[in-house]
Formats: structure tokens, C-alpha cells, sequence
């Protein structure tokens, strides 16, 4: 869903650099807070991972593609704070050297894809991780879910910036309708994945898994010291 | 082993999969237009979209200039991608966290 240049406005692109600036200045200071020698070679390859799913375009209705975001399966392993800076990372390497999604969108693209994406799946995860029993396959399944939630979210965060700045006199109602219902589909792939990554590192290494410790009592120490 | 030895092997095993993804798997993506795209040609604005600045680099979409073979060219850009985004992301992340001990878990 990477938003080349040209589709927005300048006004509106550059309110959301400022808004894309701010946000990663909040995650700079709740990372620095959370991270530790542990969790942070575990950030540096949640964004590796990401990078590299995120070339792995998967079919979803004829015609169409997409591919992982990656925010909520890294809000779910490293904690929102590096998941934002994971998943900007990723951008701005495929911004810079890549020439996927536009320079002047790149304000754009971090505001739906890393903060907005997201916020909407750490929501997602911690009210179904407190509905659910505290066992492995919650944390699975509100993985999946916050996956599944955080695309069409964030294509709806598009639709509100083409609303707001959209440079083609396009009825607005139409591009809600349409970013809303392909990207339930590819938000699908995205929770089905999200959910199978969080499953398969759970099975071996479940203290890497951040999320964890909102759902089993035996990883719950983690949140006296790590308290956000 | 110890838990740092066995957080090395899962760095070392997670950044295998990573090349494996990024290097391999990639050539076999759907390049079927994604979810906005589609949005874009279906609605008629796919017309605005302009060429990134950097489209003409060596590495622009997920391509190496002057390799023909197309499973190599993607799979050569998805390695070097792979090896930039750790650099800056295993950069970055080890700033923020450095000189913190993990707290000790039961796992």
C-alpha cells in the first residue's frame, strides 16, 4: 500500500512529515525506555523480517496483490514503541533505495503504514489478550486478529489523506468503499501470517515474544521493569 | 547452552530466513498491482501517481541495473536490501538499547 508520489497534495504530505516526525520521536523515547540487550537484536531482525516479507507480494482476489505490513507481528514481538521504528525503517530503505512508495509521500506512508497500522493492532491485541484465556494460542490468535484489523485501518487511513489532499477529483465516497473492502481481503494474509510468525516463535522461544507477557503469568515480571 | 547463545542462534536462523525470503522466495511474488494500486486503476486516479525521485537508481523496484536474468536481478536486490535494513535497523536498535541487562525470564 505504498502511496507513490503525485497521488496527495503537498499540503497535506507535509503535514504528514510533520505528524511521521513526531510520531517517531515519541517511539525513539518509549524504545530507548524499553529496550534492552535482549529485545533489541530481536527489533533489528523483526525489521529484516519485515523488509523481506514485504517483497513477497501474495494473490488475493483476481487481478490484485498484497503484501505483509508487518506492524501488528512487531508490535506483538518487540513492542509498539520499536515496531513503529521497525516498520519506518523498512520504509524509508524502500523510499530511498528502492523507489517504492514516493519521497514525498514517505510522510504518508509512515503515518498509515507504521503509526496508524500500528496503533490499531496494539488495540486490537491487548483488548483480545485480556477478553481471551492466558494461554499461547490468545496470543496467537490476537496476533492474527490485530494483523487482520490493522490493514483496513490503515487503507482507511489513505482514503481520509486522499480525502483531505487527493490530487484527482475522484469521488471520495468510492475510494472509502474500495481501499476499505480489498484491503479486508489482503488484511486476511496479513493476519494469517502475522499469526503463523508469532505461533511458530512462540513454539521455540516464547520470552522473545514481547506480547507474551500480557497474557502468560510467567512472562508477567517483564512488566514491573518494563512498564510504559 | 546458555540463553545468549541461544538468542544468537535465533538471530542467526532469523537472519537466514531473511535471505532466504528476500533472495529467493521474492521472484515468486504476485506482481499483480497491490490493494491501492488496484484502488488507483479502478478508480481512475492511477494517472497522478509520478515516478519517485530515485526511480531511475540502481537498485529501483526490487531490480539491479544491468542484470537481464530476472530471478537473479530481484534476488541480488532483496539480499542488498536485506543487508541495509540490518545495518541501520541492528544500528539503531543496539543505540537505544545498549548498557541495559535484560531482566531475567523463566522461559
Amino acid at each position: 500500500m505504498h502511496i507513490p508520489d503525485g497521488f496527495i497534495d503537498a499540503p497535506v504530505s507535509i503535514a504528514a512529515g510533520v505528524i511521521a516526525v513526531g510520531g517517531v520521536a515519541i517511539a525513539l523515547r518509549g524504545a530507548k525506555r524499553q529496550l534492552d540487550d535482549r529485545l533489541a537484536p530481536m527489533a533489528g531482525l523483526t525489521a529484516v523480517f519485515v523488509f523481506a516479507m514485504q517483497m513477497v507480494n501474495f494473490p488475493v482476489a483476481a487481478g490484485t496483490s498484497g503484501h505483509l505490513i508487518g506492524a501488528a507481528l512487531a508490535a506483538v514481538l518487540v513492542g509498539p514503541w520499536a515496531a513503529v521504528l521497525a516498520i519506518s525503517i523498512v520504509l524509508v530503505v524502500q523510499a530511498l533505495v528502492f523507489a517504492d512508495g514516493g519521497l514525498s509521500a514517505l510522510g504518508l506512508n509512515i503515518v498509515n503504514l507504521a503509526l496508524v497500522a500500528t496503533l490499531a493492532a496494539w488495540i486490537v491485541f491487548r483488548v483480545m489478550v485480556k477478553l481471551l484465556p492466558k494461554k499461547e494460542f490468545s496470543i496467537v490468535l490476537a496476533a492474527g486478529l490485530a494483523g487482520l484489523v490493522s490493514v483496513p485501518v490503515s487503507a482507511l487511513a489513505f482514503a481520509t489523506e486522499f480525502w483531505l489532499g487527493g490530487t484527482a477529483p475522484i469521488s471520495v465516497g468510492a475510494v472509502f468503499a474500495a481501499m476499505g473492502g480489498v484491503h479486508v481481503l489482503i488484511g486476511i494474509g496479513e493476519g494469517l501470517i502475522t499469526a503463523l510468525v508469532v505461533a511458530a516463535v512462540l513454539a521455540v522461544r516464547p520470552d522473545l515474544v514481547y506480547g507474551a507477557r500480557y497474557s502468560l503469568a510467567r512472562f508477567a515480571n517483564l512488566l514491573v521493569s518494563n512498564r510504559s | 547452552m546458555t540463553t545468549k547463545a541461544r538468542n544468537m542462534w535465533f538471530l542467526v536462523v532469523g537472519l537466514i530466513v531473511c535471505f532466504g525470503v528476500a533472495g529467493f522466495v521474492s521472484f515468486y511474488a504476485s506482481s499483480d498491482p497491490d490493494g491501492l494500486e488496484f484502488v488507483a486503476e479502478q478508480e481512475g486516479f492511477i494517472e497522478t501517481a509520478q515516478d519517485s525521485a530515485v526511480a531511475g537508481s540502481a537498485l529501483a523496484d526490487y531490480a539491479v541495473v544491468g542484470v537481464a536474468d530476472e530471478r537473479l536481478s530481484v534476488g541480488i536486490a532483496g539480499i542488498i536490501g536485506v543487508i541495509i535494513t540490518a545495518v541501520v535497523a541492528f544500528g539503531l536498535f543496539w543505540w537505544l538499547g545498549k548498557r541495559k541487562a535484560s531482566t531475567t525470564t523463566s522461559a
